[in-house]
């Protein structure tokens, strides 16, 4: 029955998954071309500063870890489990944000802007649509888990767009052990 | 794998796989932070060290966290992971390409302006 568009939807999400990996591509290649365009600013060895990306790394990663902890099948019929985890992976998910962006307002406060030169253009049109996904998958992830509480139990279609936004949720940790690689660890070579 | 009927198009995963895929992504990057903060080794081979632990870490994320190869018979999320692998490392790798010669062909004076 419903089987088959379950099946059908899961398909088209990961479509949608990997053409957000060419946009993501397409900003790498583009912030790898202009890298070393500084226009006589700040290098990004002398901005990044390595143990605070560290810090956002391990937390990004946990909650993908506690995202995955949720939609085990063992737990879906405990309630209390399943939100007690995305609570988690929210809290770790609002965590990643606000270092991210206390990030870049230390860099705009210290005049680092993204006007500054085309390398910092790319740093934060990188960064910022990857924080932009981590914005909008919390949002979703909201919207999602109201009916989940309002219904105390996890139909088939609430499961189902779960589903869905922890594949996105690995998916931006995916995204981001490159950020972590090729801007900051490479930024400081 | 998952033993629920109703779910065995789409897997799961299981505790373990998820323990095993968050403890080898921290390992490796921490490999990867103490290489570069103590520069364990000369600049060139520390660049492609970083690199290759970063895909060591997508892979077991894709296999652990994503599922990439655990569905049933059509494989048609493997199908579309490699075409859009196939892209990306067109458009990644051709575009560095193309830059790169593109400054080398500039005229000195442009590319001191531009640089």
């Amino acid at each position: 029955m419903s089987q088959d568009t379950t099946a059908n939807t899961f398909f088209g999400f990961w479509t949608y998954l990997m053409t957000d990996c060419i946009l993501f591509g397409t900003l790498f290649a583009t912030y790898l071309v202009l890298h070393n365009g500084t226009y006589g600013g700040a290098t990004s060895n002398q901005l990044f500063n390595l143990p605070f990306a560290l810090a956002e790394t391990s937390v990004l990663l946990t909650s993908s870890f506690t995202s995955g902890l949720a939609m085990l099948p063992s737990q879906l019929k405990d309630i209390r489990k399943v939100l007690f985890w995305f609570a988690i992976t929210f809290l770790l998910g609002v965590a990643f944000l606000t270092m991210e962006l206390m990030e870049f307002t230390r860099f705009v406060h210290e005049g680092h802007s993204w006007e500054a030169s085309a390398f910092l253009s790319g740093f934060f049109t990188l960064v910022g649509t990857h924080g932009l996904h981590i914005t909008m998958g919390l949002i979703w992830m909201i919207v999602l888990l109201i009916p989940v509480i309002c219904q105390k139990t996890i139909t088939p279609v609430s499961y189902k767009r779960l589903y869905c936004l922890r594949l996105f949720w690995h998916f931006l940790d995916v995204v981001w052990i490159f950020i972590f690689t090729i801007v900051y660890l490479m930024g400081v070579l | 794998m998952n033993r629920l009927n109703s779910h065995e198009e789409h897997p799961e995963g299981t505790v373990k796989k998820y323990v095993t895929g968050f403890v080898l992504s921290l390992v490796l990057t921490c490999a990867s932070f103490f290489s570069v903060a103590y520069r364990l080794f000369p600049p060139m081979p520390l660049l492609f060290t970083i690199l290759a632990l970063a895909l060591v870490q997508t892979v077991i994320q894709l296999v652990l966290f994503l599922h990439l190869g655990e569905e049933t018979k059509p494989h048609r999320n493997l199908l579309t992971f490699l075409f859009m692998l196939s892209i990306l490392i067109i458009v990644v790798w051709g575009s560095i390409w193309i830059m790169d010669h593109l400054d080398y062909n500039m005229m000195p004076q442009m590319t001191h302006s531009t640089k």
